[in-house]
């Protein structure tokens, strides 16, 4: 067996085959993929291994260290449980697209230099637009293109910031690069696209809500979290990073609270989730980090598993706004436990896993004494339990009785959710099992009294307010409407407006041009194809005397050139 | 059509009752929340966070806060499910 495969190339050479394999032998054939791909990892030495040389570079195609290893065993299991969660799918390209997009990501994470991790790059954005262009609805196929289209704008300027850099230092390694200079701007912009940072986050509750209901399963973790894995590598330490992480865990709550699509709800928690990941990557100190990386691993299984129980109540009743839904506890109470499972989980509820990984960033920003940050960071916390712990489960499976009346989902999606909410739990209980393999030795104790009583009292007061304002009538009602976003302002409008502007400009260049081009340049040219008219002494005509005179004149400097 | 029969009998928070029971549950855990703080010896980087009950205080007013902000942003930016079509 060949030793130290790319973890990477073992989905994506293995998608290959599966438009081939029917029924069962395919089934298992996909779930084997990253089963093998988790053993080979763990039997994986850290260091370096696969390198070619390129140019006058050194291509590495696996880099292992407690970072990437960290990265590559929560995205394996995901993998995993994703690949689960949709097996009972028909549309094989639904399933080759979704295992190349796992691979491109593990691609990414292993990455030693940033040539291939371009070309994972790419092969990432292209991948995830498969799965949201397989829904096949007018408005995924829209949407599809907005999503590629932002991805080939942050594609480019990642290409460019690369060839720079790469130029500028004469290394192409993926290690740390820091603010400095054209080069790591253009990176800087193209890492933050992909990870979704304020203001370039709209095209996660754009895209994620129009995917299929198996595809948004895989897109709410791999190109969100590897943004998170390149910008830990790249910018720790990043102040900008920590200012734009900690106004990204708030801006999205107040849209998640007017949002009526459950999943877009889900999308802009989403978003708040990473900005605690972004903030803690910002402040660059070892226990921030720690906190990023530890919550981006625990974010994973629970935001996942919230995706997986609203996929599940889409998938069988069709429906996922607020409005529509309603009383599904009755007919779905196992979906409703697991997902009132992730939504404790990601309220950072004590004995749950969003608890030991979403403080360790708020109690580094106090470490930092930014109080203000501090501040925000704990509305933020709050404000998640509001939409993503309440109202995602209130709206869907309690509130007023839909009439929906339905079952639950196949086994295999029970399974795959069941999995999450027990790995969500555990997390939550031994934390050390996460600690022991974060990038930096762990010296936070999440279970004092003191802290467990603050969070509860944060969290419960929290619902108190939830249930005095449904009470009272204040809460704003679900409507049936959408809300703008940072995409009507950077480009829907500019180019709504932008489009008649250019119109006329190239419109007016055109038409000067085609009159250039059409009319006078060939009366112009015309000229000098048309037939001389007749004369009757040419030699004594003007031009005849002139060309007379060149020749006489060219035989007498030769003749006193030859002669003399 | 039994089945049907048996989905369409009232369940659990269907009746008053029990949803009252659920919100007095809450008073009882807020309650006991308020009274432990009291008695615990509170360590934080910040002096505030060293004050009693001062994470009901803030839980509370950043969710009422939040449902005001979210309100009037959505006079803003709230737009008619078509807009972009």
């Amino acid at each position: 067996m060949i030793e130290n495969v790319p973890l990477g190339a073992i989905f994506i050479i293995g998608a290959l085959f599966v438009p081939f394999l029917k029924g069962k032998i395919k089934s298992s054939y996909i779930l084997f993929l990253p089963v093998l791909a988790f053993i080979t990892l763990l039997n994986m030495p850290d260091g370096t291994h696969w390198v070619f040389g390129f140019l006058d570079y050194n291509l590495i195609l696996v880099r292992v260290d407690k970072l990437s290893r960290l990265f590559g065993y929560i995205f394996i299991i995901w993998a995993f449980l994703a690949l689960l969660y949709s097996i009972h799918l028909k549309d094989k390209v639904q399933q080759t697209a979704a295992l190349i997009y796992s691979g491109s990501a593990l691609g990414i994470v292993f990455s030693g230099d940033l040539f291939s991790l371009y070309i994972f790059w790419e092969v990432l954005a292209i991948s995830s637009t498969m799965l949201i262009w397989a829904r096949r609805g007018r408005e995924s196929i829209r949407a599809g293109f907005r999503y590629l289209l932002v991805h080939a704008v942050g594609g480019l300027s990642l290409l460019a910031g690369i060839v720079i850099y790469v130029a500028e230092t004469g290394s192409p390694e993926f290690g740390y690069i820091g603010l400095s200079g054209v080069a790591s701007y253009l990176i800087f912009l193209g890492f933050c696209l992909n990870t979704a940072v304020i203001p370039l986050h709209f095209w996660v509750p754009d895209a994620y809500p129009e995917a299929t209901v198996e595809g948004a399963i895989f897109l709410s973790v791999f190109t969100t979290k590897t943004g998170v894995y390149v910008l830990a590598r790249t910018f720790p330490g990043t102040e900008l990073l920590a200012w734009l992480g900690a106004i990204m865990t708030a801006f999205p709550i107040f849209y998640a609270v007017i949002s009526n699509d459950i999943r877009r709800v889900l999308a802009y928690s989403l978003l708040n989730q990473v900005g605690f990941m972004v903030c803690g990557i910002g402040l660059g100190t070892a226990l921030a980090i720690n906190g990023a990386v530890s919550h981006a691993f625990c974010n994973i299984l629970f935001e996942g598993l919230l995706f997986m129980a609203t996929g599940a109540v889409l998938y069988m009743t069709g429906k996922s706004n607020c409005t529509d839904l309603g009383g599904l506890y009755k007919t779905m109470p196992i979906t409703c436990g697991l997902c009132l499972i992730g939504a404790l989980s990601i309220g950072g509820f004590p004995l749950f896993s969003g608890f030991i990984s979403e403080s360790m960033t708020i109690t580094a920003s106090a470490k930092e004494s930014l109080p203000i940050m501090w501040f925000i960071l704990q509305f933020s916390a709050v404000g998640v339990l509001h939409h993503a712990s309440i109202k995602i489960p209130f709206f869907t499976f309690f509130s007023e009785d839909s009439g929906i009346r339905t079952e639950e989902p196949p086994f295999n999606m029970l399974l795959a959710m069941s999995i999450a909410a027990f790995l969500s739990i555990f997390i939550g209980i031994y934390p050390d099992v996460l600690y022991r393999i974060l990038p930096y030795p762990v010296d936070y104790e999440p279970y004092t009294l003191d802290h467990v009583i603050g969070k509860l009292q944060l969290l419960f007061f929290g619902v108190l307010a939830f249930c005095l304002l449904i009470f009272s009538g204040y809460y704003p009602p679900e409507k049936r409407t959408i809300n703008l976003d940072m995409d009507w302002l950077l480009y829907r409008k500019p180019v709504q407006y932008g489009l008649p502007a250019l119109q006329f400009i190239f419109g007016g260049i055109a038409s000067i041009m085609g009159r250039i081009f059409t009319e006078s340049a060939p009366r112009v040219l015309a000229n000098f194809v048309s037939n001389p008219r007749p004369k009757t002494d040419r030699l004594l005509s003007p031009m005849g005397v002139s060309v007379l005179t060149a020749i006489a004149f060219i035989s007498i400097l030769s003749a006193v050139f030859f002669l003399l | 059509m039994k089945k049907e029969k048996k989905q369409r009998e009232l369940t659990f928070f269907d009746i008053p009752k029990n949803r009252n029971m659920v919100v007095r549950l809450l008073y009882a855990v807020l309650t006991i929340l308020l009274i432990i703080d009291l008695f615990i010896h509170r360590h934080g980087d910040f002096h505030w966070e060293e004050s009693p009950e001062f994470f009901a205080v803030y839980g509370f007013v950043a969710c009422v806060a939040l449902v005001f902000v979210a309100k009037v942003l959505r006079i803003i930016v709230e737009r008619k499910e078509d807009y972009y079509d």
